[in-house]
């Protein structure tokens, strides 16, 4: 059979530079996009959009959309939808936040402050999240109602289960342990972020370097060893980088002083500490990790993609395509525990309105990341960068003082320009 | 030829759609290094027929036979546990995946700790496209940016690579060019020297005279009749299949 593939000499010595680099595109174009939109609000806000404390706030108020949206991404690229998130994640932490505060110290009888309590919460919470969405999952993959349907009614039906649950009352204060993964609570600290980046940035070198070797074992190209430490040392500046601006936030002093001992001083006077990396983040990164790896090391992800590329396909290959959108379901519910779990704790209480609008945030991010809603294509990373894209996009609008209105119209137009864009660049890569 | 165990044996097996008997109690058997050529008109239940076997679809009634001993083939996971392999009309091939994560589709080489192993599996996929197709080069682009004829080598690849010994091909020549549709026809030849038998559907009676050791005629559903190719001349063929009767059979 005849194959047309003409090879391309490139000519220009520098198209050659980037091709040697082999960048990801998209996720340049992502960084990019992200990088405008934080000097022009630096700009308009005198420089105060690119502090510390910012990036810090930043930060801690995209984790519990960016962990539902890595969801999200399986969800779309399988050619569904889940409009429930936002529902689902009110109802885990409306049962969260009973769990914790009446159910175990009453009904089990473990005192309030008891140190099992924030585990066994979350514990019921992610369960909870998995059988609601496994279940939506069954009736969607088994049953074949469209995923619209079963989320859109599931978005009226869990807002309001949790409603029903908390009779609509506001629910706190919540575990002080709990609290810790609600952000500038729970911080590691300058030491350990230090620590934790910098092992960080080692195990991505080396995870690198041994990934050219498995292709030089294989014979597989690679890019030449110039180009290789290039991105090592861009990988490990932004991991570093990334440490040290929420290192440099500094822990305000009459926040220092009201409890010097748990910043590791001796005394008030004299006593300076930083955030470091909230709790809330390193959770997001695991989940990041977790999530990326299920996608391109594991045959769940390879049937997920496989699904979303042709159905009928993954179906003839022997995958069970109705069983992987029970899982795709079930996982999206645990997401939205833990999305729930940062979004209580951050709050410190359960209200009735936790989590409204999110489904379309989560979507939005999904899809400002490159996920297609065609199926097929998507990724993790992606995901979490459209989340603190629309999350800059709304916090720098209200340090600007632009209206609330206006705020929304904004993020619409950004969210369908965003889509544009990324048609746009699929017609001119060729890719489909 | 045609003595001793036939590889696959389909003994009287129906599926209705509905109220339609799409395969009405067809009787079909395949022997070891056989190919025989299935024809009829759009419907007559060809791809329905072969789709149990591949197990695509459940059937109502009857009764499948591999290498002599019964066989329960309900997923295509079954067909393919008993090393039936099959290359469908559509392809069916994920276009968003490369080469090689569609060859390997359901049946991944992982790693000891149970990662998917790409670099093995993108090397496997190297070996066997050298060998079917030697100018494939587009390993890592998704098989959307391949050309027809290289999506069709992928295909073949997937059903070879697995050491099939039933293998069934759903119109294989019907978008591919002269050229490769010759390198089909080579193929078949080896794989059936090799031993293995092929179903082939195919619309083209020509081309059936030429691939095929025996053909078999269905209308409505219903098995006209099989007859080895050197028996029957290409007239007999055409009018099984419009008439839906075997000259043969009534002289």
């Amino acid at each position: 059979m005849s194959d047309t593939s003409t090879a391309t000499d490139a000519p220009a010595a520098r198209r050659s530079f980037w091709q040697a680099l082999d960048l990801d595109t998209r996720l340049l174009g992502m960084i990019g996009a992200f990088v405008l939109v934080a000097l022009v609000f630096n700009v308009l806000t005198d420089g105060r959009f690119l502090t510390p404390r910012n990036i810090f706030n930043l930060t801690i108020q995209t984790v519990s959309v960016a962990i539902m949206a890595t969801g999200m991404v399986f969800v779309i690229v399988t050619r569904h939808i889940d409009l429930s998130v936002g529902a689902l994640l009110a109802t885990c932490t409306a049962v969260m936040a009973m769990t914790q505060t009446s159910f175990l110290p009453n009904v089990l009888g473990l005192e309030l402050g008891h140190p099992m309590i924030p585990w066994i919460t979350m514990l019921v919470g992610l369960v909870t999240g998995a059988i609601i969405g496994g279940f939506q999952g069954y009736l969607i993959g088994y049953q074949a109602i469209p995923a619209f349907i079963v989320t859109l009614g599931g978005l009226l039906i869990w807002r309001n289960v949790a409603w029903h649950l908390t009779d609509g009352q506001t629910i706190g204060p919540l575990n002080e342990t709990y609290m810790l993964l609600g952000g500038i609570n729970g911080t590691l600290g300058v030491f350990w972020s230090w620590a934790l980046g910098l092992a960080a940035a080692v195990a991505a070198a080396v995870g690198l370097m041994s990934a050219r070797r498995t292709k030089v074992s294989h014979g597989f190209p690679v890019k030449p060893l110039w180009a290789e430490g290039a991105i090592i040392a861009i990988v490990v500046a932004a991991i570093l980088g990334f440490v040290a601006i929420l290192n440099a936030y500094a822990v305000p002093e009459r926040v220092v002083a009201r409890d010097f001992e748990r910043w590791g001083c001796d005394a008030a006077e004299g006593c300076t500490a930083a955030y470091g990396i909230p709790y809330s983040v390193l959770l997001l990164i695991a989940v990041a990790i977790i999530m990326t790896v299920i996608a391109q090391r594991t045959r769940l992800g390879r049937y997920i993609f496989a699904t979303g590329g042709n159905p009928d396909a993954a179906e003839l290959s022997g995958v069970n395509t109705k069983l992987l959108t029970v899982k795709i379901f079930a996982m999206v519910g645990m997401l939205c525990a833990l999305g729930g779990i940062v979004a209580s704790a951050r709050l410190g209480y359960h209200t009735n309105d936790i989590g409204v609008l999110d489904e379309l945030r989560v979507i939005a991010a999904a899809v400002i990341g490159g996920t297609a809603l065609s199926g097929g294509i998507g990724t993790i990373y992606g995901a979490i960068f459209g989340a603190l894209i629309m999350q800059s996009l709304q916090s720098g609008m209200a340090m600007v003082g632009v209206d609330a209105p206006y705020q929304n119209i904004v993020v619409g137009l950004v969210l369908v320009l965003a889509v544009w864009i990324d048609i746009q660049y699929r017609k001119l890569t060729g890719a489909k | 030829m045609n003595t001793g165990t036939p590889l696959v044996e389909m003994k009287d097996v129906s599926i209705a759609f509905g109220g339609v008997k799409a395969v009405d109690h067809v009787s079909i058997e395949l022997y070891p290094g056989e190919v025989v050529g299935l024809l009829g008109h759009n419907g007559a239940g060809k791809s329905t027929l072969i789709k149990m076997l591949s197990g695509a679809y459940k059937m109502d009634s009857g009764q499948i036979l591999i290498n002599g001993k019964e066989a329960r083939i309900t997923t295509p996971r079954d067909a393919r546990d008993h090393n039936i392999e099959t290359i469908y009309q559509t392809l069916a091939l994920a276009d968003n995946l490369d080469a090689a994560s569609n060859l390997f589709l359901g049946r991944e080489l992982t790693t000891r700790l149970g990662f998917v192993d790409d670099a093995t599996m993108e090397a496997e996929t190297r070996k066997i496209m050298a060998r079917l197709n030697p100018n494939f080069k587009k390993l890592k682009e998704p098989v959307s940016a391949l050309s027809g004829g290289q999506r069709q080598s992928v295909a073949i690849a997937r059903a070879v690579y697995f050491n099939a010994q039933i293998l069934i091909m759903d119109e294989p020549t019907a978008a591919l060019g002269v050229h490769e549709t010759a390198m089909v026809a080579e193929l078949i030849q080896e794989l059936k020297k090799q031993g293995l038998g092929i179903f082939l559907i195919s619309h083209d009676t020509r081309e059936m005279m030429d691939l095929c050791d025996r053909v078999a005629v269905m209308k409505n559903g219903k098995m006209v009749g099989s007859e080895r190719v050197e028996d029957v001349t290409e007239d007999d063929i055409l009018s099984m299949i419009i008439l839906g009767k075997n000259p043969k059979a009534a002289a």
